[in-house]
């Protein structure tokens, strides 16, 4: 489902997170991707929507080779992938509805069924009470959850995940985990990069390390 | 997917993003109105110049247009040759119609006038000639003016000829200059309204700059993107032209009473009027497209440059 080839990745100024990475992710597998902070683990997620270009090396999607995906076909891509992200990225000025129903309406979809997408998803995400809320008012692990709900809402076949345990207590990050879990279970192809190697292991996939820019 | 499932799907994006910007437009009210008004001020000063161009030109037309030449006759031609030579005159193809002044014409409009009827009334015969008036064609090159001119003035019944093609020709030059100007005037402002919704865009997109990352993140096509931004121009021009349709009815409702009046004076019966319905509908459309124009250059400028980080 996505595969990674030689992939190398140097940023203006000297930067090198990546140095000749090989990865192959399976059709509706659950991988983590492990190592300390700046070992590359946001940029490899980065790579897959492409949010990021490699500098070598190659990156291919579901078959698709991504250097030869023209500039127009980006958002389509993006669409087919959900992401959440350490930080959340939510609209502030929005409800949890509205920012979880974003996808939707880029998708142009029907009223009648973004509701009840929104809501399904916010159900699954154990929020639906707080739809009229806004971000600011929920707990760091809560917007995390609305970041879940935002990413699964339009049921992409492929779930990526930046740090999803961040700041979050152990009950809470196994919850959140969890929550990954039973969408993978449902074939979702489910890639997480953390850093909390305990919680990692207690769940027992696989693991990619990441160690000065290569898989370990 | 269907052809009608994919309009209807166009259909509801465009709907969502005229729908949004309007909302966009709410929030920020005080501003959206001053750029509007701003906008409106612009538009308003082309139009008023072309509003009074169009009644100028309805004033001028009514006054006869096409230039006339009098033809005074020798006042020991015999009267009853008056009418014959008239016709002559008027068989010439330079000559659109001819009008005959006979002298006691001439000195019953005199009398009516005032001034001189009492100098006149001390001389014991009429010293008035007759007079044709000789509407001339439309159009007519100054080289004919001259080759008709040298006719009439060979006529051994004719006295004295006056053209008043000078006149018209001044005339003629200052509407040229006007309508030119008028021009010039309705480019520059034109393209300050262009330039006042770049700016106004400008910040707009720089408001939104997180929502824009975000919807870029998720998938959102630079279409999608765009547009909320091209209705927050097309919105702020609709309303701009608006109120140049306004503003121009109310100057043109302040000056109607003057004018009219300097028209009474001048013995016309000429009545000024605004820009009308068309008018005021192609102002608004005039306003609706430059402020589309201004949006999408804006957009083209700082919409592109914003990826998510």
């Amino acid at each position: 489902m996505i595969r990674l080839e030689g992939v190398g990745k140097r940023y203006p100024g000297g930067n090198e997170p990546l140095r000749g990475l090989d990865v192959h992710v399976e059709r509706g597998e659950l991988v983590f991707i492990t190592g300390a902070s700046g070992a590359g683990k946001s940029t490899l997620l980065r790579l897959i929507p492409r949010l990021e270009r490699p500098s070598r090396g190659q990156v291919l999607v579901d078959g698709a080779n991504l250097a030869r995906l023209p500039h127009r076909r980006i958002p389509y891509l993006r669409r087919r992938i959900g992401m959440t992200f350490q930080d959340h990225r939510l609209l502030h000025d929005r409800t949890l509805f509205d920012n979880v129903a974003l996808p939707l309406v880029i998708e142009g979809r029907p009223h009648a069924e973004l509701r009840r997408r929104v809501q399904a998803a916010l159900d699954k995400v154990g929020l639906l009470a707080q739809s009229g809320a806004y971000p600011v008012t929920l707990s760091g692990g809560e917007q995390q959850r609305v970041g879940i709900a935002r990413a699964i809402v339009t049921r992409p076949p492929i779930l990526l995940a930046d740090e999803p345990t961040g700041n979050l207590d152990p009950a809470l990050s196994m919850e959140i985990m969890q929550l990954f879990r039973q969408f993978n279970q449902v074939g979702v192809t489910t890639v997480i990069a953390s850093h909390d190697q305990p919680l990692i292991d207690a769940l027992g996939h696989r693991q990619i390390h990441l160690s000065e820019g290569r898989a370990a | 997917m269907s052809i009608s499932a994919l309009a209807k799907r166009w259909a509801k994006l465009h709907a969502h993003a005229a729908i949004s910007s309007l909302g966009r437009l709410r929030r920020r009210w005080p501003g959206s109105v001053m750029t509007a008004a701003a906008i409106g001020i612009a538009l308003a000063l082309p139009a008023a110049f072309v509003v009074a161009m169009d009644n100028l030109d309805t004033a001028l037309s009514g006054w006869g247009g096409a230039p006339q030449a009098s033809v005074f006759l020798e006042t020991t031609t015999d009267p009853g040759q008056y009418s014959a030579i008239a016709a002559s005159i008027g068989d010439s193809d330079a000559v659109r119609a001819v009008r005959l002044i006979t002298p006691e014409q001439a000195l019953a409009e005199y009398r009516r006038s005032g001034g001189v009827s009492e100098p006149l009334a001390l001389l014991d015969r009429n010293p008035l000639p007759a007079v044709v008036v000789a509407k001339l064609s439309p159009g007519l090159g100054s080289a004919a003016v001259e080759r008709l001119a040298a006719q009439l003035r060979d006529r051994p019944a004719v006295a004295e000829l006056r053209i008043d093609r000078d006149w018209m020709a001044r005339l003629a030059a200052i509407i040229e200059l006007g309508n030119r100007a008028t021009a010039v005037v309705a480019l520059l402002l034109g393209l300050t309204v262009v330039l006042v919704l770049f700016n106004t865009l400008r910040l707009d997109i720089e408001n939104h700059r997180r929502e824009i990352e975000i919807t870029r993140l998720i998938g959102g096509t630079h279409a999608f993107i765009r547009r909320p931004f091209l209705y927050t121009g097309l919105w702020h021009g609709l309303a701009g032209g608006l109120i140049a349709g306004i503003l121009l009815s109310v100057a043109v409702a302040l000056i109607a009473e003057p004018a009219q009046r300097l028209a009474t004076l001048y013995g016309s019966g000429f009545q000024p009027v605004g820009a009308g319905l068309a008018g005021t509908l192609s102002l608004i459309t005039t306003g609706g497209l430059l402020g589309v124009g201004g949006a999408w250059l804006a957009v083209a400028r700082h919409l592109v440059a914003i990826e998510p980080p």
